[in-house]
């Protein structure tokens, strides 16, 4: 799933500005998981802004809703009648649902409430991990369904660097500690598999043309078109 | 008798490929524009090492490139091994810079994956990563062979490069490290550096598997040392350099001696004891000398340890 992160109330702040009609607008798919965006996050950020205007003696009308996909246009028409109204919608979907709103409202102002930064796994309650990063090639195939190019620091595809120890990366920083050496990681899995001369294989450079490094990405399947 | 063809007709493949005990050192360009820096340790280490390591921004701290810094140490008469990391540049950037390295007169290249953005002073840095080192290796091999680019395209005038690599004896998973040697050596590597040695019996370790699948026939091994100036930079190593193995005997008996001097001559005693020792080592071609911001005590090492004069190779 895609997972985000609400930015500081600060930041929020300072985007919605002196604006008084503010919408506060959740996502119920992917953030409403990650516990972030969905309409629950919404409303208590809606309930956020009506306090700070009112500490700063502001006039504003804060509504929220959400919408059960913000990244998909009939989902938004469910909502179309409360964004109209707004002078700014404060989005709390992932990055696509923010731009899907500002494309399907333009020129309507749509401003982010949170930053989108992975397609993670929850790995136990309240913690995600990255597991892909789109990259367009995937690979996992030969690595034992381990991702190199996001759970390697280096996306390394050739095996581990030098800075690999008891199975951990060498990247550890306070937010990041503990992060397992993704090469480690697929050398033991491929062992348990008797597969461990997939490492053997000199991989050549990756195709990154096929990732965000060759422009905006364009998928069309041309059989699913309405004839 | 035919003269021997070489692939760069460095002076370090020429000393390697007859067999000598290659010396190598280590300077590290300054973080400014001050050219004199390197004009300095280059008159250090010159004559007391076949040629020396010019590192890239090393553990990611912007410094004077490489290619700037290994071009001012050959033109004070010391030979240099350009190194090369995959987090800077992608292959365009990397084939550029071996193509004016091959006309500045550079000749050895070092390919390394690189330390972490995360380690250094801007680690808000994009990691480049496009190749790793071992695409890096067969990159610059294809070059040098085939005439060609990474792309396949073909150039009139292929770059004369002895290509190098890194390996940490120390890295994890222990029983992968000689394979991933193997690797590098399947990639095109000539020769290779290893990462600091502290741990002599694991380094053994390690050389016993590199043997059992003959590595120490196809790729030239140089062990890789440190100095210690003093039991500080022990306990450094031990704690903050990623993949370092530095056994505790090895502090305590640093911490057993007076700082200053007295410290400096047990860490100078301790490396000509660890050279002897690696030396005799089957598969062992050179050392390796990464004396970090003390290159003045590489010539009086060099000296103890038995290994001057260099051999002079036309």
């Amino acid at each position: 799933m895609i997972t985000a992160e609400r930015k500081p109330l600060d930041e929020i702040l300072a985007l919605v500005g002196d604006k008084k009609k503010v919408l506060v607008a959740g996502c119920d798919t992917c953030v409403a998981i990650c516990l972030t965006g969905g309409e629950k996050e919404a409303e208590i950020l809606a309930s956020e802004l009506r306090i700070k205007a009112e500490q700063d003696g502001r006039e504003a009308s804060i509504e929220h809703t959400a919408a059960i996909r913000q990244c998909e246009w009939e989902y938004l028409d469910m909502i179309a009648d409360k964004v109209k109204d707004a002078d700014i919608v404060v989005s709390m979907a992932c990055g696509i649902g923010i731009q899907s709103m500002a494309e399907k409202f333009s020129p309507a102002l749509v401003v982010p409430a949170v930053n989108t930064n992975m397609l993670g796994m929850p790995q136990e309650h309240a913690l995600w991990l990255e597991r892909c990063g789109a990259c367009g090639d995937c690979v996992i195939g030969e690595t034992a369904g381990i991702c190199p190019v996001v759970r390697c620091s280096k996306s390394l595809m050739n095996g581990p660097c030098g800075g690999s120890h008891d199975g951990k990366c060498e990247v550890t920083t306070p937010e990041k500690e503990d992060i397992d050496c993704a090469w480690h990681l697929i050398w033991e899995r491929l062992k348990a598999q008797g597969r461990e001369e997939l490492m053997y294989v000199n991989r050549p450079p990756k195709n990154w043309s096929k990732s965000s490094s060759g422009g905006p990405r364009k998928m069309v399947r041309e059989e699913a078109k309405p004839v | 008798m035919t003269a021997t063809e070489y692939k760069a007709g460095s002076n370090l493949e020429k000393i390697l490929t007859e067999g000598k005990f290659a010396v190598t050192g280590e300077c590290g360009p300054p973080k400014s524009a001050d050219g004199s820096i390197i004009e300095n340790k280059a008159g250090i280490l010159k004559g007391f090492v076949d040629a020396v390591n010019i590192t890239d921004n090393q553990t990611a701290v912007v410094r004077v490139c490489s290619m700037v810094s290994g071009y001012q140490a050959q033109q004070h008469g010391l030979e240099a091994i350009m190194q090369m990391t995959c987090r800077d540049r992608n292959r365009l950037a990397m084939q550029a810079d071996i193509l004016g390295a091959s006309v500045l007169g550079i000749k050895n290249i070092l390919c390394l994956t690189g330390d972490h953005m995360s380690f250094g002073n801007h680690p808000e840095a994009k990691g480049v990563h496009d190749l790793d080192a071992i695409n890096l290796i067969k990159m610059y091999k294809d070059m040098r062979d085939e005439a060609r680019f990474q792309c396949g395209e073909e150039m009139p005038v292929a770059p004369k490069l002895y290509i190098g690599c890194a390996e940490n004896p120390f890295g994890d998973p222990f029983e992968f490290r000689a394979l991933r040697l193997k690797k590098k050596v399947e990639a095109g590597a000539d020769f290779m550096q290893t990462q600091c040695i502290f741990n002599i019996p694991k380094f053994k370790e390690w050389m016993k598997e590199v043997r059992a699948i003959g590595l120490h026939q196809e790729i030239k091994i140089l062990a890789g040392l440190t100095p210690l100036k003093g039991v500080g930079a022990a306990k450094y190593m031990k704690n903050f350099v990623p993949g370092m193995d530095v056994p505790q005997e090895i502090v305590d008996r640093m911490s057993s001696v007076e700082k200053g001097p007295p410290a400096h001559a047990e860490g100078k005693k301790l490396a000509v004891e660890m050279i002897k020792e690696i030396a005799e080592i089957e598969g062992v071609a050179g050392v390796h000398l990464m004396a970090v911001e003390w290159e003045e005590a590489v010539p009086e090492i060099v000296e103890m340890a038995g290994l001057l004069p260099r051999p002079a190779v036309a």
